[in-house]
């Protein structure tokens, strides 16, 4: 069976990302560069913000170099992430894509994501669009080198928007109906279907008794 | 696409329905929860006013920021404020749900990947989550295992369910006689070498073939833990015989006609011999050597006895990250990784914190003192692993030969607790992460290996081939 689409609040709806961008280079970008380990020692999701490549962006003193494109004032509230293969391999930390939203993220554009890392970016509405390697660089290259470029990213239309110029990007199906249908937070969605999961459960030979 | 595999089968008997975006919603058999990914989902039932849906279907232990050090243990508060509430926490959610939970002062306590399996939670034709990457590892008993997000972690306690993607499924066929020396780590280690950090994502990974079949329930497991550092999400391994011995007798697991009933739906669920793949890879470890890696990702690889990669000779891609690995792990291009000095030496984990890893490891540390200046650990993956050891004299073969013995978590594998490399130290290790700062000081260096090949290195303070070593047969 299927389940049509429940109607969401026009706000939970991602349609569209415009604004600039910021690029983080690198292809295999794990989940630990992003937000170490020891920031996950939290019962909340509060300051995660300070976090996004916390050690990247510091000297061995533990001070800001400023060199990393987080700290580069021409960055600052840029919105749109632009990075290469495999980006948030590793742990399943859902702090990563947290720590980058906090931080001003709301879509990154990658030549491709790790499943995980992808999966938790859709949990919190946030757009993962995957683009071939020459395509990535054009946009490296461009927010690097005019920062105030404005960038839109066109989740129905797969398409990232620049300048009068216009790329095709790949968002996977699922993110894209989640993202436009506005049903990315699941948790109501799926327990609204209690008593058909109770009848696949009573079906399975190892599931003893059906709660 | 794939038809008839243990994957197919499995993932149509737990489908729920198809949701709006086109995902599936699948029944979850088993959640293992721990303290680090749990904190925020139970708060936010809490605040939405939902209860947990299926307590039962939960088993919830701590792992991650636990002290491994025998004089604290036992002290409450722990030493470290946040790590006690994100532990009290865990204390407090499970109670109030009714979810059994395996605290610090359980016997049954240990890492979720080594608890599961020892208790008998992880069982064939199941489908395990987990708020951890390395969730996969209960593939080795034929489960479609897999990590979550924590948000998804919010899912599964409130519907038992998780909204899902199906994979392609790739069949991994091993063959080869795996020669003295090397075990399922190095299997392991070759496979990411040889298909890449990310030759999995999109697909399912179905270990087989002669090699596989052979190895025990430990190694089948080693094998799965590490496949998401191949990129693939899911890894699992048929069910067998060798299977069902391992589950027979086990606390979860039914006893008696019940357990012939039980293991007659296990028996069902594996894939057909005319199942249908989206993709066959065969990977040959005749000559296998030990595999250590060199680099800052697992698939930055080779046989300790053959040469690093100069970056020029690897492809295009590959290069600039090499020259940037290799500049971090000091490793000299050209030259085998062995005799590259070691600082510390940490058997445990997920990957390879077993029984009989430490079984293997201690044939090499029987006799040989740990080298001067290093610091060695010897962390069990779960307090059932830690017992049976000390039970047979193994924590006397460690401890004797200089080893720290200590109580079991995830330790420094990530260093969430107090066990971190310091500075630049390196560190032969058999976790499953080298990627820079992983193992708590982002100077430190991780060289991934097996159990037995970091006794080696203990022994000789700096990575070392094992087949030099007499270990009367332990790894043949």
């Amino acid at each position: 069976m299927t389940v049509e689409a429940p109607d969401a609040p026009d706000d939970l709806r991602v349609t569209r990302v415009a604004g600039t961008g910021v690029a983080v280079r690198g292809d295999d970008v794990d989940t630990d560069q992003i937000i170490p380990a020891r920031f996950l020692k939290s019962t909340t999701w509060e300051g995660l913000d300070e976090y996004a490549f916390y050690d990247n962006r510091r000297d061995d003193d533990g001070e800001i170099t400023g060199d990393h494109p987080f700290d580069r004032p021409e960055h600052r509230g840029a919105s749109v992430l632009v990075v290469n293969e495999n980006f948030g391999c590793g742990s399943s930390r859902e702090h990563a894509p947290r720590a980058l939203r906090r931080w001003g993220v709301e879509a990154i554009v990658g030549e491709s994501f790790a499943e995980i890392f992808a999966d938790n970016c859709k949990s919190l509405g946030m757009v993962a669009a995957e683009a071939p390697p020459g395509v990535v660089a054009e946009l490296q290259d461009l927010v690097e080198e005019n920062p105030e470029a404005g960038l839109e990213v066109d989740v129905a239309e797969e398409r990232v928007v620049y300048g009068g110029n216009e790329v095709d990007v790949h968002v996977d199906e699922a993110m894209r109906e989640a993202l436009i249908q506005g049903v990315w937070d699941t948790t109501t969605l799926m327990r609204d279907a209690l008593d058909e999961t109770r009848e696949v459960a009573r079906d399975l030979p190892y599931v003893e008794e059906v709660g | 696409m794939s038809d008839r595999t243990l994957y197919d089968k499995v993932w149509e008997r737990h489908k729920v329905r198809e949701l709006p975006n086109g995902q599936d919603q699948l029944f979850v058999g088993t959640h293992l929860i721990h303290e680090v990914t749990s904190p925020q989902p139970f708060a936010e039932l809490r605040e939405r006013g939902i209860d947990v849906a299926f307590p039962e279907r939960n088993v919830a232990t701590t792992d991650h920021i636990v002290p491994t050090d025998p004089e604290t243990r036992d002290d409450r508060p722990l030493a470290d404020d946040s790590a006690e509430q994100m532990l009290s926490a865990l204390e407090q959610n499970t109670e109030e749900a009714g979810i059994t939970f395996y605290g610090l002062n359980s016997d049954r306590q240990g890492i979720a990947h080594v608890m599961g399996p020892d208790v008998g939670a992880t069982q064939p034709g199941t489908t395990i989550v987990c708020g951890d990457s390395h969730t996969a590892t209960h593939g080795a008993f034929g489960a479609v295992a897999f990590g979550i997000g924590t948000s998804q972690v919010r899912d599964v306690l409130a519907s038992g369910c998780v909204a899902a993607d199906k994979s392609d499924v790739r069949r991994v066929e091993v063959t080869g006689e795996l020669p003295d020396g090397t075990v399922a780590k190095d299997v392991i280690l070759k496979i990411i070498g040889d298909l890449g950090v990310d030759g999995g994502v999109g697909y399912a990974y179905e270990y087989g073939g002669p090699t596989v079949a052979r190895m025990a329930m430990e190694g089948r497991m080693a094998v799965c833990n590490m496949s998401i550092e191949g990129g693939a999400r899911v890894g699992y391994v048929n069910p067998d015989e060798t299977t069902y011995e391992y589950l027979r007798g086990r606390e979860f697991v039914p006893e008696g006609r019940a357990f012939d009933e039980r293991k007659r739906y296990w028996e069902s669920v594996g894939s057909d011999d005319d199942a249908v793949y989206d993709d066959v890879v065969e990977v040959d470890v005749d000559g296998l050597a030990p595999m250590v890696t060199w680099g800052t990702t697992p698939g930055q690889v080779a046989p300790v006895d053959e040469p690093v990669p100069a970056p020029a000779d690897l492809p295009a891609d590959e290069r600039e990250a090499a020259v940037a690995a290799q500049e971090h792990t000091e490793v000299t291009p050209g030259e085998p990784i062995a005799g590259h000095p070691v600082d510390v030496a940490f058997i445990g984990t997920c990957t390879n914190g077993r029984a009989s890893d430490f079984r293997q490891a201690a044939a090499v540390v029987e006799g040989h003192e740990v080298a001067d200046g290093v610091r060695a650990l010897a962390v069990p993956g779960s307090t059932t692993v830690k017992r049976t050891l000390e039970e047979e004299g193994v924590d006397r073969v460690f401890r004797d030969a200089g080893w720290e013995w200590r109580e079991a978590g995830c330790s420094m594998c990530l260093a969430m607790n107090d066990d971190a490399l310091r500075g630049d130290e390196r560190c032969a290790s058999s976790s499953n992460r080298n990627y820079v700062g992983r193992q708590g000081s982002n100077d430190g260096r991780t060289f991934l290996m097996s159990p037995a090949m970091v006794a080696a290195a203990a022994v000789e303070g700096a990575v070392a081939d094992v087949r030099e070593f007499d270990t009367g047969g332990v790894l043949r």
